[in-house]
């Protein structure tokens, strides 16, 4: 059997929550779909303050931010939540099949929105494949919703804003912190969070990286090296560290196979950190009902997942004709917020990655 | 080894479980994912790759990767990761592709 739905939002992180929000307080039914047990994608790990501005609720912790997002999905009588249900595909016919309870489900809706976030890239060295070299996100998982000390001596790669942050997460949950290697000549991440490993004496090693791992059958340390000008290991600097755990804080790519299922234009955009849907100034994609919101359409934060999904959701709500006025005010204010969002120093990368798109999408950028 | 204090959050562990690894038993809490409660155990190497029989541990934790594919139960290329710990759960490394029984 096929359930016909109005709406459906894929994901259920910062930038699905706001869109079935969004989407339902303008009248339309939405079935938000969210493969975890527990909706609010990466926030549910954030224990630090988060950047961005105050409609985005700087200033308080991610967990929390998630969990408001979350309670006002659930009282929405217009949102139906359905957890631990994985979407696995997007047909040419419009059909959507969901895996929940051992069961297999079909849906046909009218609108998708698809919110589905990103993956932790990888990085190549020999034996990168030891048990004990986990991802930013997976240590963060571990230690902040598991309850688990991920590690006793941990080397982290990556000195962005996610490598020093959960390297002084990791401190919190009374890790030792061995060391901060960075590829690149300077610390990409707010200086704030670096001095807050600095002030616990942990070294941040700009310009070194992994050579490779060691250990029988699990990692027991690795030997780390520094890097020219051109990013050429140097001989003669390698460095023997001891450690159990070695977390990679390379960065993410978003995670857009439902996207490429479905049939939409994809292209690879470095400044979004990998293949990406392209989008019009409403979030849809250039399949007709099929909109992208968050970190699948471009690696960025959850101040703008949240404002994107917003945008999302009230453009579906327009193009269903619901509350079409008002809806439509709600997509110029979120455009105007992700744009005023965009618009610091911070914002170089993205703005560029965006004007790509426009670019492929035929438009004249302005 | 499990957080006992941590300066912002607290962890409510839910039940005591008991299960088994390749037939030890392991104690974990039914809030746990599988994963979780074998790495607080000091259990990382969950499996081996099919054909250079690396060993192979858990990478992304959210059921992104399948890098920690077990037998659960005699069912296998369960994601441990994301599968929440019951009581006597049988938990086995598992052996090539796994074999699905109908
Ligand atoms: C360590 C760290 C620190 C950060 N700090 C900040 C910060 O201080 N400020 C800030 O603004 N941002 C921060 N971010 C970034 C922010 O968390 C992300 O940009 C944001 O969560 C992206 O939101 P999203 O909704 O697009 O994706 P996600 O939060 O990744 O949510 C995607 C959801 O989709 C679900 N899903 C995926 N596939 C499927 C499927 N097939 N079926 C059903 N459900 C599916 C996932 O389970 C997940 O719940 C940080 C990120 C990390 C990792
Ligand atoms: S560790 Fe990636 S799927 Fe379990």
């Amino acid at each position: 059997m096929i359930r016909e739905v109005e709406v459906m939002v894929i994901g259920g992180g910062p930038a699905g929550l706001c869109a079935a929000q969004a989407a339902a307080s303008a009248g339309a039914h939405v079935l938000l779909c969210e493969r975890d047990g527990v909706p609010g994608g990466q926030l549910v790990k954030q224990t630090h303050k988060f950047f961005g501005s105050e409609r985005q609720y700087a200033g308080d912790r991610g967990i929390f931010i998630g969990q408001r997002l979350v309670q006002e999905v659930r009282e929405n009588p217009n949102i139906e939540l359905l957890t631990d249900a994985t979407v696995l595909g997007m047909y040419e016919d419009g059909v959507v099949t969901v895996l929940k309870d051992d069961r297999h489900l079909k849906f046909r809706p009218k609108k998708t929105i698809v919110s589905t976030g990103a993956a932790e890239k990888f990085l190549s060295f020999p034996n990168n494949d030891l048990p004990g070299i986990y991802g930013a996100g997976a240590v963060q998982t571990l230690m902040n919703v598991g309850g688990v000390k991920p590690a006793d001596r941990v080397v982290m790669v990556g000195a962005g804003n996610i490598g020093l942050i959960v390297s002084y997460q990791m401190l919190q949950a009374g890790v030792d912190v061995v060391s901060v290697v960075e590829a690149a000549p300077n610390i990409g991440g707010f200086l704030v969070h670096a001095a807050k490993l600095r002030r616990a004496g942990v070294p941040i090693r700009t310009g070194w990286t992994v050579k490779e791992a060691y250990g029988e059958g699990k990692l027991e340390g690795v030997i780390l090296c520094q890097l020219d000008e051109k990013w050429q290991q140097i001989p003669g600097t390698e460095l023997d560290v001891p450690c159990d755990t070695l977390c990679l804080a390379v960065g993410l790519t978003p995670l857009a196979e439902l996207c490429w299922q479905a049939g939409c234009h994809m292209e690879f955009i470095r400044e979004l950190s990998g293949h990406v849907p392209v989008t019009d100034e409403n979030l849809m994609t250039s399949v007709e009902g099929i909109y992208a919101a968050g970190d699948v359409s471009g690696i960025e934060e959850a101040s703008s997942a949240m404002v994107e999904g917003r945008l999302a959701g009230y453009a579906v709500a327009v193009s269903l004709g619901y509350d079409t006025e008002n809806s439509q005010k709600e997509v110029d204010a979120a455009r105007k917020e992700l744009s005023e969002l965009r618009s610091g120093p911070m914002g170089g990368k993205i703005r560029a990655g965006l004007a790509k798109v426009a670019e492929k999408r035929g438009e004249a950028v302005c | 080894m499990r957080i006992e204090q941590h300066p912002i959050l607290q962890f409510d562990r839910g039940e005591k479980v008991t299960f088994t690894f390749n037939g030890q038993p392991v104690e974990g809490y039914t809030s746990e994912t599988i994963a979780a409660a074998l790495h607080a155990a000091g259990i990382r190497e969950l499996g081996h790759s099919q054909q250079l029989h690396r060993p192979r541990g858990l990478f992304c934790a959210i059921g992104n990767c399948s890098s920690c594919f077990m037998t659960v139960d005699g069912e296998p290329n369960v994601r441990v990761c994301v599968t929440k710990l019951r009581d006597g759960m049988v938990v086995e490394e598992q052996e090539g592709k796994g074999v699905v029984h109908s």
